[in-house]
């Protein structure tokens, strides 16, 4: 661009900027499975390419829950969601009708009752399914579920987190069909398919538009009962949003029956084992149904045989995420130590309550990372505010934990003599205490430091970003390369800050201590 | 009675839910006199020690100190008009020697040339050249100079009553006896008024003027060694006064 181009855009950009108000960036949410964001990024690129809008992206959100609660409180304007889900898991009904009926059903209420907008639907539906090996089937002439029943107790399955407790999962397969099997494993979605691979599992849950189904040679049985209810995808939108930018309906309007099962399998294919960008992947099924103009040249996909090389062509991206690894974690870690210290210090003043409210602290630490921050959503929403919110807590513990202990057990000899010559209490806090306990806090310190940059690799589940994003998506494609991709480097940043942490230790130590022998 | 600088009367401690750690215990101490407190672990004389300066106070009975009952001290303001020695010396150890030898002058808001003089004096007192150990931490001294420091930090703001807590009990044979002779004096030198606790006799009848004898929170016998000797109250006196090979046989 020469210069003059430039000052004409900034300018433009200058003046454009004061009618672009707030309201002007949209926020695109998915789930944390392939087809979730391969469908909200070709929401994201139809609305950059057709509208005045800019979008946000939140990708990868951990399931239906999280991102439902994020539409609610704004973090999310639009996300694709499934009527079936709609129908059964968030408005708690019993799973009844077609497609149609399910649709206008989940569209009435969800207006009513939280000023939600299904938009057209998509195009496909995308149920669960039951799928067994092909051999397996034609040895025991599987054709539907019924079928299964009948033998299944002789199977093991496999089965997603949510599929095993939704009750248009595996619940409702007992009630209806009474499929009971030897034991049921629960497994993550990307994981299935090697486990039945590797013969460890006879039976899985399925999407109808996986693409995985066409690779691996999997049996999709019959629901002869009509167990499942249709799962037709759709946007689903916040109503004060489309007030407020009703060119978002009309565009993602032109999808609305565009998109069969057939497209979304090879598309999700692409995805899943071919180890395709999302973004490229949706720029090409926007191109094939002439609703964008197709990319220029195929940009080269980043190379997946080598790590190294990896690393290097996405090395612009995994900068950025180790920022922001680095921003979540250190927030974190300041905030445990800004409040947990004082807590220890006020601890040790009242010795009584001490050890029961460090007990119970302690429970922070048993709280399943995921959950805690599910349940941050509903205050903080997604994004850093809730995943910072749940490092801040995981690092308390530690850190009360040893400023307590240490400042009780601190010498007892200097602590004896130091009141004896008349120290008061607080003197004897301030000048012997807690001087003389800083390695042992300093220890908590750095125990919470490690823990908070390991644990802030849960982060892209809510959307905060960080090192966990390359291990999320990686784990959903299968693909070791991306997933070291960030785990390495979270790795790293792991050991740097236990090495820092303990320079710094070393720095506060007082003199006299050190190697004090 | 009146001229005692320190006085327990008829004092009992007794902890929950049934320890009589003491039991009606009376003693004073003159002005410029050492009294040492004899007995086995658990028979009393620490807790007495520590009632003098209110690091424990008595479930019954009454202390007095410097004429004036107990109670009427500010804890924290009388600790600091006390000296006092524990067994394993309790310096700093983040602290100089400088520092711990100046911790009470400090406290009190001396200005910073009058804690050096002080200190300095001290330090010359209890045979530890300044220059070489001023800066040096705890660390780097060994057990009977760590010692020797904390003598001089307990009497760094002049006390007129000093308590010790089995000062000597730590050190080897040879240190011990040394510290014992710059005991002495020191004693004859300053002569504040001291309470030594010592589990050892031998020692009690070489550094105190007078020697207390308890036994399971019970004062035995108190009196100048010579009348110990002479009148042992009763066979556990006379027993340990065998054993400890101090007096006639």
């Amino acid at each position: 661009m020469k210069r003059a181009d430039c000052f004409l855009a900034l300018a433009a950009w200058t003046l454009a900027a004061p009618l672009h108000a707030a309201g002007d960036r949209i926020t695109v949410g998915s789930k944390n499975f392939a087809e979730s964001r391969l469908l909200a990024e070709v929401f994201a690129q139809l609305v950059e390419t057709r509208t005045e809008l800019s979008v946000e992206r939140k990708m990868g959100l951990a399931g239906t829950q999280v991102c439902f609660a994020a539409l609610q409180n704004g973090d999310l304007d639009v996300y694709p969601e499934y009527t079936g889900t709609g129908l059964v898991t968030l408005l708690g009904a019993p799973p009844a009708g077609d497609a149609t009926r399910t649709l206008s059903y989940v569209r009435r209420e969800f207006l009513a009752r939280w000023n939600l907008h299904w938009l057209a639907p998509l195009g496909f539906e995308n149920s669960f399914e039951i799928a067994v090996p092909r051999a397996l089937a034609s040895a025991h002439h599987l054709r539907t579920i019924s079928d299964l029943a009948r033998m299944s107790r002789d199977l093991t399955a496999g089965f997603g987190h949510e599929f095993v407790q939704r009750d248009d999962g595996l619940p409702g397969l007992r009630r209806i069909y009474g499929l009971e099997f030897r034991a049921v494993k629960q497994l993550q979605q990307a994981l299935q398919y090697q486990a039945a691979a590797a013969g460890d599992i006879q039976c899985l849950d399925v999407y109808t538009t996986d693409g995985r189904l066409v690779v691996h040679d999997l049996q999709v049985l019959e629901d002869d009962l009509d167990f499942f209810p249709p799962y037709t995808a759709a946007p689903l939108v916040r109503g004060t949003t489309l007030a407020l930018h009703p060119e978002l309906g009309a565009v993602l309007g032109l999808l609305g029956g565009s998109l069969d099962a057939g497209i979304m399998r090879r598309a999700n294919l692409r995805v899943e084992t071919r180890g395709e960008t999302v973004e490229s992947v949706a720029r090409d099924v926007l191109a094939d149904l002439g609703l964008v103009a197709p990319a220029p040249t195929r940009s080269a996909a980043p190379r997946r045989d080598h790590l190294a090389a990896f690393m290097w062509s996405e090395r612009g991206s995994l900068a950025r995420r180790t920022l922001e690894h680095v921003g979540l974690s250190l927030a974190g870690l300041v905030l445990g130590i800004l409040t947990a210290l004082p807590l220890g210090l006020w601890l040790e003043r009242r010795r009584r309550i001490a050890e029961p409210v460090i007990r119970v602290l302690g429970i922070t630490q048993t709280i399943p990372s995921l959950a805690l921050l599910a349940f941050m959503i509903p205050l903080l929403g997604v994004g850093a505010p809730p995943a910072i919110a749940a490092l801040w807590l995981y690092a308390i513990f530690p850190i009360v934990r040893n400023a307590y202990t240490g400042v009780r057990d601190a010498d007892p000899g200097a602590v004896r003599a130091a009141t004896a010559l008349g120290m008061t209490e607080r003197q004897v806090l301030r000048h012997v205490r807690l001087p003389l306990a800083v390695p042992v806090i300093m220890a908590g310190v750095r125990t919470a430091g490690v823990l908070t940059v390991g644990t802030a690799t849960l982060a892209a589940f809510i959307g905060a970003g960080g090192l966990g994003e390359p291990i999320v998506s990686g784990v959903q494609s299968v693909d070791t390369i991306m997933i070291l991709s960030g785990a390495l480097p979270a790795a790293a940043l792991a050991v740097v800050a236990d090495v820092l942490l303990g320079r710094v230790e070393r720095g506060l130590q007082p003199r006299g201590l050190r190697g004090a022998g | 009675m009146s001229s005692s600088v320190l006085a327990a009367s008829r004092v009992w401690k007794r902890y929950p839910p049934a320890v009589e750690a003491l039991r009606d215990v009376s003693v004073d101490v003159a002005a410029g006199e050492t009294l040492a407190l004899v007995g086995e672990s658990g028979s009393g004389k620490s807790t007495l020690l520590r009632l003098f300066n209110r690091l424990e106070e008595p479930t019954q009975g009454h202390i007095s100190i410097e004429d004036r009952p107990a109670t009427e001290h500010e804890p924290v303001r009388l600790r600091r008009r006390i000296g006092y020695v524990q067994q394993d010396g309790g310096l700093l150890p983040h602290w100089r020697v400088e520092d711990n030898v100046g911790l009470v002058p400090r406290l009190l808001g001396w200005d910073a040339a009058r804690r050096r003089e002080r200190t300095l004096a001290l330090l010359e007192l209890v045979g530890l050249p300044p220059r070489d150990y001023l800066r040096r931490f705890p660390a780097e001294l060994s057990g009977g100079q760590r010692q020797r420091v904390a003598f001089a930090r307990a009497l760094a703001a002049e006390p007129r009553v000093v308590l010790l807590d089995e000062p000597f009990g730590a050190l080897d044979a040879l240190t011990r006896n040394e510290l014992q002779e710059e005991f002495l004096r020191l004693k004859t030198r300053l002569r504040p008024a001291m309470v030594l606790v010592t589990h050892d006799l031998a020692e009690a009848f070489r550094l105190a003027d007078r020697v207390a004898v308890l036994r399971a929170g019970r004062l035995l016998q108190v009196g100048p060694p010579p009348k110990l000797v002479a009148h042992p109250a009763d066979d556990y006196v006379r027993a340990l006064l065998a054993h400890h090979r101090v007096g006639a046989a």
